[in-house]
């Protein structure tokens, strides 16, 4: 039996999608807390540059196209889920969760191949920051999979089905947090 | 941070544990019922309470006796004592006054007071709890591990805090910083069930202005954390790292900056003194109201204020960084911020006040601890004033003058307003009136020496002593005289409060005992939560009869009624509506 | 304007810590001035407070009055004295950016001398500039936890951290600052009163934190040439410095090596 608090509505917005809403708003001043950290940072560090020159902008321009699509399959599987398609929407999130495991294979090459070639986290101030940022990053995209992952199994069912809406919010959060790493790691050189 | 948001999409099932989950101890371990949590928090609480006075006890006997053997500890060397300040600190505020006013009272109130049967994810609740449980293990373990405790001050500066050949706990001072970040992951899940509960799950009838303030002011109080408390999550990844795999965030000679951290610290430290403030100034509107028997004065001014407040306390953090090498011109910005914030604070104290005009006051226990919230926070706000204004900050940063300001805030809010509240609620709570002359004896063994441990430190910061010294021996100018006297008077006083402590739990357990039993409305107050039984049940009320409200809070001597109070959810005299309750 | 401002110069405050710097009256004016600002408003706001407890105990057959505090005439009560509330408020900002100003963003020109105050785990080394009255000259006088000034001159000090963050303070002169590795803070001072008093750290720099104490020897000018005068290092004609009073710290870098020794960027503030 679910609390009658959990289905009252006073606000007319439903309980979970406040949450995740909330959930998002101390994610963002996390986030910024560190990116404002680094943008202070590098613009009193000019040499941070030759650093970042380092960073292969390709594979990064390659790992947010990865990363846009799976936001798109997000949307689409909310659409389903609106639709009552559970099938459907499992599959698209299963899709996203696909590009999930691109992005973070893509990632794991380059890191290995930076840190092989001598570039590891304590190198310098960039460096500890880039591994910083763009390793919350990961974790947060790691966590959204798995938790996605489970929606996916229950909306296959038609369970729950409002979830895939409240994980593709999240998502999308995940997606907007790697458009603001991007250029401040890649294409600021 | 990630998992709740796929808990938070279950709207997890309550299931009722009652019947079906573990039996005995176990099920409160492992109860979804808000006011089980409750407990748990407010036990842990004041635990950790007898933790942090234990540490006052200790360091202030070193400061008034240098080198004494101290009672129940021993000597006390400059590293031991460095980690009792620095704990000290950091426990009363982040596992006393944080657990006990924000999520305890939170927990229990909240529901009760808008008519709902829990929170809207009972389960993020019972994580809420066992996360800040784990973190309460890793901050005492903190203290024993090699190297001892970590030592650098509850504001933990880096490079200090980030450099074990430096603070020499290499151990204490990790584990200090994944105590804390675990803290408030802990307070981050209960807050987002304090915020949604109350702007979703309000009993059918109650509008945003019908809400008790000790509600509102709770869930801004949470809102500002959640608001806050992320760049000294990210601080804190970046300390961590610092420590153990040698990046130099804050360290200048890798092109790091330790004013860095400062700037992530203070900017969540300051809407954390708001944070913990105002739960304590909500209580204190409850009870100076029911026993005044008085509306509050100017309601919709009061929420005005509070969020005025919660945003002007985002642009205030750098008064604590005078002089800590900023931008002087940065200083005469948040100078004018800092004491733009003194307005609204100011307001609140003269709308309590104005509230008192007119009333019919009794000073019961409760009452009485509620006033003199009133009366010693005043002592810290205006002492405030002389600290915000950068000209005199000069003198006065890291004195004990700083020290003695805002213990006169901390304590009215984390010990008195704590008071104020269990005395209030301890019916409702445990279904017992507690002893009234022994409740007065606590409160004035309390009181009077609270003021005499602080007003001779007020003349110690003033006479140029300067903080987290373990031997003033050291220093000619302030080692002897006046100054020495003081610094006993303050030590005696401590003793004498301490020793007032055992009356109040005597008092407990008196009436744990023995004390008579409650009724559902002692104190006659409108709010919601007294119209069930004492102590509620499972589920609050009966399902089918889950209250519907009419009115305000305050409804206090309405003129024309028999009686002086008239319960939000009493239908008589209301006016004639459909109530639009899809709930039941 | 001066005028106005010399008004807030007092030393009612010296029987508990002397004035001996020349803005240690500003600084004391300033916290006059808001103790008499705020101790009114104190008062007043207490007195109110417990005229109404008592006035308004609860009597059997008084009820209390119903005030909703929501019309204007009510309100009146709040309003006004929280815009005089702000007024306060603004005398007082108005009143420390001077102090401010004076203290910290306003550097006397053409200074008496320079010294290096430089903060380490856990004592304080002062490089005094010796009779030539500058810094990184062969007749620099190194002292640890004592500090030598001359009464009535103006000085500027450069202060630096070899390891973690501590703050020279100095009570009766009412001046504090944090020193930061990696960066020279330079800030100023002119005593105005001889003896000896207190140097404390402020900022808590590790177990010694509490032992990191030194003294201030304010002298007349005669006291103070001698002084110089018999701790000029004998070497002071060599090319290079040796500070023989360098203490054994396991810090590595030495500060005696100048501004340059600032490590790794960041210089000035």
């Amino acid at each position: 039996m679910r609390p009658i608090a959990t289905t009252r509505a006073a606000t007319g917005t439903e309980t979970g999608k406040l949450a995740v809403w909330w959930v998002l708003a101390s994610e963002v001043v996390i986030f910024g807390g560190l990116l404002a950290s680094y943008v202070m940072f590098r613009l009193g560090h000019p040499e941070w540059a030759d650093a970042a020159a380092v960073t292969n902008t390709t594979i990064g321009a390659f790992n947010t196209f990865v990363l846009l699509s799976s936001s798109l399959t997000a949307v689409l599987a909310h659409q389903a889920a609106e639709r009552g398609d559970g099938r459907k929407a499992a599959m698209y999130l299963y899709c996203t969760i696909g590009g999930a495991a691109i992005f973070l294979g893509v990632k794991t090459y380059e890191w290995w191949y930076e840190i092989s070639h001598g570039y590891t986290i304590t190198s310098n101030g960039f460096w500890a920051f880039y591994y910083t940022a763009a390793g919350l990053h990961a974790f947060h995209v790691i966590a959204g999979a798995v938790i996605m992952a489970f929606v996916a199994r229950d909306a296959a069912k038609g369970l729950e089905l409002h979830r895939v809406e409240l994980i593709g919010i999240y998502w999308h959060f995940v997606d907007i947090v790697w458009i603001f790493l991007f250029p401040l790691l890649y294409i600021a050189k | 941070m990630v998992e709740p948001a796929v808990d938070l999409a279950h709207g997890e099932a309550h299931d009722d544990h009652a019947h079906h989950g573990p039996q005995g101890w176990l099920k409160y371990l492992w109860s979804t019922d808000h006011k089980v949590i409750a407990m748990q928090y407010m036990f842990t609480g004041m635990f950790m309470a007898l933790v942090g006075g234990f540490m006052a006890y200790v360091f202030r006997m070193q400061l008034a006796f240098p080198g004494i053997n101290v009672p129940g500890f021993g000597g006390v060397s400059p590293g031991e004592y460095n980690a009792l300040v620095t704990n000290h600190g950091t426990i009363m505020i982040f596992w006393v006054a944080m657990p006990v006013l924000l999520a305890a009272f939170g927990n229990y109130l909240i529901p009760l007071m808008i008519g709902a049967d829990d929170m809207v994810f009972p389960k993020i609740n019972r994580l809420s709890f066992q996360v800040f449980f784990v973190s309460t293990i890793v901050i005492l373990a903190s203290l024993f591990v090699e190297g001892g405790g970590f030592a650098g001050a509850w504001t933990a500066y880096p490079p200090l805090s980030a450099d074990s050949t430096y603070n020499l706990t290499p151990l204490g001072s990790t584990l200090w910083v994944i105590g804390v970040g675990l803290e408030f992951v802990a307070f981050l899940l209960g807050g987002i069930n304090f915020i949604t509960t109350l702007m979703n799950s309000r009993a059918p009838g109650m509008r945003a202005f019908d809400v008790p303030i000790v509600v509102w002011m709770i869930v801004v109080a949470s809102i500002l954390f959640m608001l806050s408390v992320g760049p000294l999550l990210a601080g804190a990844i970046m300390l961590i790292f610092d420590q153990t795999i040698g990046t130099g965030f804050f360290n200048p000679a890798t092109g790091g900056d330790p004013i860095l951290w400062q700037h992530l610290f203070w900017f969540f430290g300051h809407p954390e003194v708001y944070v913990v403030l105002l739960p304590a100034m909500g209580v204190v509107v409850e009870i100076i109201t029911t026993f005044a028997r008085k509306k509050l004065f100017a309601y919709r001014t009061v929420i005005f204020t509070i969020v005025a407040t919660g945003v002007l306390s985002f642009f205030v953090w750098a008064h604590h960084q005078f002089i800590a090498g900023i931008d002087p011109r940065m200083a005469n910005i948040f100078t004018i911020t800092t004491l733009l914030i003194s307005v609204p604070i100011a307001e609140l104290c003269f709308i309590y006040i104005a509230t008192l005009y007119g009333g019919s006051i009794r000073l019961t226990t409760p009452m009485l601890w509620a006033l003199a919230f009133v009366a010693e926070f005043l002592i810290g706000g205006v002492t405030g004033i002389f600290l915000g204004a950068a000209g005199a900050d000069v003198y006065f940063h890291d004195t004990y003058f700083v020290l003695a300001h805002f213990h006169y805030t901390f304590f009215p809010i984390a010990i008195i307003g704590t008071f104020a509240a269990f005395t209030y609620w301890f019916p409702k709570m445990f279904g017992k009136m507690m002893d009234e002359r022994l409740g007065k004896i606590h409160f004035w063994g309390t009181i009077i020496p609270f003021n005499l441990i602080f007003i001779p430190l007020f003349v110690l910061g003033m006479g140029g002593q300067h903080r987290r010294i373990y031997n003033y021996d050291q220093f000619p100018d302030i080692a002897g005289g006046i100054f020495q006297d003081m610094r006993e008077l303050a030590t005696y006083s401590l003793l004498v409060m301490l020793a007032f402590q055992f009356v109040f739990f005597y008092n407990c357990f008196k009436t744990a005992r023995s004390g008579p039993k409650a009724p559902k409305n002692p104190w006659k107050a409108n709010s919601l939560e007294w119209t069930t039984e004492s102590p509620p049940p499972h589920g609050n009320w009966h399902p089918l009869r889950m209250p519907v409200v009419y009115r305000g809070p305050y409804e206090y001597s309405v003129p024309d009624r028999e009686d002086d109070y008239w319960p939000q959810n009493d239908p008589d005299g209301a006016p004639l509506q459909v109530v639009d309750d899809d709930d039941s | 304007m001066n005028a106005f401002f010399e008004f807030f110069r007092v030393d009612y405050f010296d029987p508990l810590i002397e004035v001996a710097s020349s803005y240690a009256a500003d600084i004391d004016g300033l916290i006059w001035l808001v103790l008499l600002l705020v101790g009114f408003w104190f008062l007043l706001a207490q007195g109110v407070f417990f005229w109404f407890i008592l006035k308004y105990r609860a009597e059997p057959g008084r009820r209390a009055d119903y005030i909703d505090g929501k019309n204007k005439r009510h309100k009146r009560w709040i309003t006004v004295p929280h815009l005089l509330v702000l007024v306060c408020d603004v005398l007082i900002i108005v009143v420390s950016f001077n102090v401010w100003y004076k203290i910290k963003m306003d550097l006397p020109d053409n200074p008496d001398g320079v010294i290096r105050v430089i903060g380490q785990q856990w004592a304080w080394t002062f490089q005094h500039p010796g009779a030539d009255r500058e810094l990184d000259t062969p007749d620099d006088i190194f002292t640890v936890d004592e500090l030598h000034v001359e009464n009535n001159r103006v000085y500027h000090f450069e202060l630096q951290s070899t390891d973690v963050l501590h703050s020279f303070s100095v009570p009766v002169w009412r001046i504090k600052q944090d020193a930061i590795p990696g960066r020279t803070i330079t800030g100023w001072f002119q005593p105005t009163r001889t003896g000896e008093f207190d140097v404390q750290c402020a900022e808590i720099c590790g177990f010694g934190h509490g032992v990191m104490a030194a003294r201030v020897m304010i002298e007349d000018e005669a006291t103070h040439a001698a002084w110089v005068a018999a701790n000029t290092p004998a070497t002071a004609a060599a090319a290079a410095p040796v500070p023989a009073a360098m203490p054994a710290t396991q810090v590595a870098a030495s500060p005696a090596a100048g501004p340059a020794s600032a490590p790794n960027g960041h210089g000035g503030h």
